[in-house]
């Protein structure tokens, strides 16, 4: 029984390393060239910083889960694992919320601010923000998953001592 | 004279009996209010943002034609929704001072505390959720950004960002707390586990 939870862990882990891992990918990637007005501007993540921040958090989580994919079973690290899911789970959270925040203004302007939206002119870098904000939503909702679960078996004397 | 000291005896035996009272954790509760305070001044502060200035849009011959615009914080969906997750998180942290104040009748301590683990998660993510989204607007409104062509709205209303960026840092400061208070109910959890 525990070594089906722990193949469970593993496998919820690896598919939260690849969703944030892709959630970079496709932020970086995304790209465009727009022209209005005989001026041309380019739409990259770095023009935003709430983008490059959801971009710095994801890499600093994607690194983390691909380190925690090798920790042993029975090592004591586990407590610190504990400890870093729930501040890495947090830093995902919050720049989540900030990316979607920038997302949700580019796509419908503020009326009040005069801010116009932007993405009538350059629709394939927002689909590409969107597809990257899911990845990452996904990953968050994994991370959530298993920081409940690290801290029920952290609680849970049987699967930290060794047998 | 010997049967009535056994007596006593027996009686005293029965009488001392300790009674294993949890020591109430002053500490734990001290932090829960406090962070109470910060994510409630943060609601309140943020809900009550409003400023309204005129502006000189044209001029006929001499007069000048003003126009009163009001920055309120219903305009971005980001900073209703820091209100909002806010207001959640102190009703969350006004109930569990509640249940640490009134609590000590509950018998089931373990499934007691561990709920209040995932509640105080929660809370956690949701609080942190707000802040991220807030802090991103506000920068937007600080810094603009001309690349995508919006202006910077915090010359215009200094009054609306200064009294926003004072709700963000209380939130801010919110946050923190709630992560300490966290991670000291999981360790209290932990520590009655092993007991």
């Amino acid at each position: 029984m525990a070594k089906t939870s722990r193949i469970c862990h593993i496998l919820l882990r690896f598919l939260a390393f690849s969703a944030t891992l892709s959630a970079v990918i496709v932020m970086v990637s995304s790209h465009e060239r727009a022209t209005f007005f005989n001026v041309s501007f380019e739409a990259k993540y770095t023009t935003s910083p709430a983008l490059k921040y959801f971009v710095i958090a994801n890499s600093v989580v994607t690194v983390y889960g691909f380190l925690v994919l090798f920790l042993p079973a029975e090592s004591l690290l586990w407590r610190l694992v504990v400890a870093m899911d729930m501040v890495l789970t947090m830093l995902l959270i919050s720049s989540l919320s900030a990316a979607l925040a920038i997302a949700q203004v580019a796509k419908q302007g503020n009326n009040s601010a005069a801010w116009l939206p932007i993405c009538g002119s350059v629709p394939k870098f927002c689909n590409h923000i969107t597809g990257s904000l899911i990845a990452s939503f996904i990953g968050v909702i994994i991370y959530m998953i298993l920081l409940l679960h690290s801290i029920h078996s952290v609680l849970d004397p049987l699967l930290l001592k060794k047998t | 004279m010997a049967s009535g000291n056994e007596e006593q005896k027996i009686e005293s035996g029965s009488n001392v009996v300790p009674q294993t009272k949890p020591k109430k954790d002053w500490i734990l509760l001290s932090l829960r209010v406090v962070t109470f305070f910060a994510t409630v001044s943060a609601t309140i502060v943020m809900s009550l943002n409003k400023q309204t200035k005129n502006f000189v849009v044209a001029t006929i011959g001499t007069t000048p034609i003003t126009v009163p615009l009001t920055a309120k914080f219903q305009h971005t969906p980001a900073f209703v929704y820091f209100v909002v997750a806010n207001g959640i998180v102190s009703v969350h942290n006004l109930v569990m001072i509640a249940m640490d104040i009134l609590g000590h009748k509950f018998h089931n301590r373990g499934l007691q505390l561990a709920l209040i683990a995932v509640l105080d998660t929660m809370a956690l993510a949701l609080a942190s959720s707000g802040d991220g989204a807030a802090t991103a607007m506000a920068e937007l409104g600080r810094n603009g950004n001309s690349h995508a062509k919006w202006n910077k709205i915090c010359d215009n209303f200094e009054a609306y960002c200064n009294r926003g960026g004072g709700a963000l840092i209380a939130s801010f400061i919110g946050l923190i707390l709630l992560l300490i208070v966290t991670v000291m109910s999981i360790n209290k959890l932990l520590k009655l586990n092993r007991n």
